[in-house]
């Protein structure tokens, strides 16, 4: 009981030097800007950080970064037109980057979320991104082993959230937020709206609240 | 060359022209995913009565046109991460649901750039290799496995000159034995088990092409 927090810093609180912290959103759509800033201003390091980019702009990850707070990125597309912070960290060589097909870095989290050991994907086959990978053919089809990816903590953004954490979500800004809140070991999202329990249609929710360990209302 | 329609009098296609003739090859109710870039144009050639739902990786399927003005939602964009618009009917989902529809077979196509095709089909596109870039591969490898056909748009020749449609692939694999069909702006292609078809030139000859392109002309 007790989930709700009274702002961002209390709902990051506990996170350590070396975790590895989950961050949800594709770009900044779903991006918890409040709960990044919030690690930032906790002032822990050495973190790995896993997220499908690496920071847009100068805010939410990208600050994180610039902070000098990550020691690795684990996502699946760095480069983009405002990743700027991250360029000049790697071709500083100041950060470590992982990268991983979009696809796997969601199963991945998703077996991490449902206990499952390790699977056989057919993406990556014959790539460099399956080099050193145990294979296997499975009917005729080569298939290559892929672990699970857990968190110390996820940080999700939501739309809408209860007391009891079930959340539901908006548009796209959905995307890899309901398999975050499963993989790690404390979920946090900030949500737009905190309402009250009943208020949620239970037909609707995305993410019971079995997942969400702590939430906190951001408003828009 | 049975089936070849040349049009050697015909000026080479324009990108619009391009995405014209790849949306005319798309299945009426298809499935499809436009990549990031030159395939995002597709769009503007699909008449809504042929009930083609366009799929973004990022979450939704029922993708409408750009949004602009009022309709610019940061919850809502497209795999390029800019605004776009939801059509009625549209459903949004999670990045494993999203990508676990790629894998499962369920998407009909996608049209991704290249920068390599070999002529048994095999794509690079998502690194040069060279030292100073910044390797992302998105959802690439996912897409190259899982859509059921995978169409290419890409320019014939590479900047240097060199053909990019080639015996093997020096760039790094996104995927194996994966693209069906590729369109450039001098011709559009078959590809297979079988090797390279031409299916119809533009302001060529298959003679002039095979001259060009060795895959071409080795199969001729």
């Amino acid at each position: 009981m007790g989930k709700v927090m009274p702002g961002p810093a209390e709902a990051v609180t506990g996170v350590g030097d070396g975790a590895t912290v989950l961050i949800g959103g594709f770009g900044l759509a779903g991006m918890p800007v409040h709960l990044v800033d919030a690690l930032i201003g906790l002032g822990v390091g050495d973190l790995t950080v896993v997220s499908n980019n690496a920071g847009n702009g100068d805010t939410g990850l990208a600050a994180l970064l610039a902070a000098g707070r990550v020691r690795k990125v684990i996502c699946s597309f760095p480069r983009q037109a405002d990743s700027y912070v991250f360029d000049r960290l790697y071709r500083a060589g100041k950060i470590e980057l992982e990268v991983v097909p979009q696809g796997n870095l969601a199963e991945r989290m998703r077996a991490a979320g449902a206990g499952i050991g390790a699977f056989y994907c057919p993406t990556g086959v014959g790539t460099p991104l399956a080099d050193g990978k145990e294979t296997r053919t499975i009917d005729g089809r080569e298939y290559v082993l892929e672990y699970p990816i857990h968190g110390d903590v996820a940080l999700i953004g939501a739309h809408a959230g209860d007391p009891l954490g079930n959340l539901v979500y908006r548009k796209t800004a959905r995307n890899f937020g309901p398999v975050m809140a499963t993989a790690a070991t404390v979920t946090v999202a900030q949500v737009t709206h905190l309402v009250a329990v009943g208020q949620l249609d239970p037909e609707a929710v995305v993410t019971p609240g079995i997942y969400v360990d702590r939430l906190v209302e951001v408003g828009r | 060359m049975t089936g070849t329609v040349e049009h050697p009098d015909r000026p080479p296609l324009d990108r619009d022209e391009m995405a014209r003739v790849v949306a005319r090859d798309i299945p009426d109710g298809a499935y499809v995913n436009l990549g990031i870039g030159q395939p995002t144009a597709v769009a503007d050639h699909l008449d809504p009565a042929r009930g083609i739902i366009l799929h973004t990786e990022n979450g939704m399927l029922g993708m409408g046109p750009p949004a602009v003005g009022d309709d610019v939602d940061p919850d809502l964009t497209n795999a390029g991460k800019q605004p776009v618009t939801e059509l009625p009917g549209a459903a949004y989902f999670h990045h494993a649901d999203s990508f676990a529809m790629m894998r499962g077979g369920h998407l009909d196509v996608c049209i991704m750039g290249a920068f390599q095709v070999s002529e048994r089909g095999d794509l690079a596109n998502w690194h040069t290799g060279a030292p100073d870039a910044i390797p992302a591969v998105g959802g690439a490898m996912d897409l190259a496995i899982g859509a059921k056909e995978v169409f290419v748009m890409m320019a014939l020749f590479a900047r240097d000159g060199t053909p990019k449609l080639v015996p093997r692939c020096t760039y790094p694999l996104t995927g194996l034995a994966c693209v069906s069909r590729v369109y450039t702006e001098l011709a559009t292609f078959r590809v297979g088990p079988d090797g390279v078809r031409v299916v119809e030139t533009f302001g060529t000859t298959v003679a002039e092409l095979a001259r060009r392109v060795p895959v071409i002309h080795r199969l001729a």
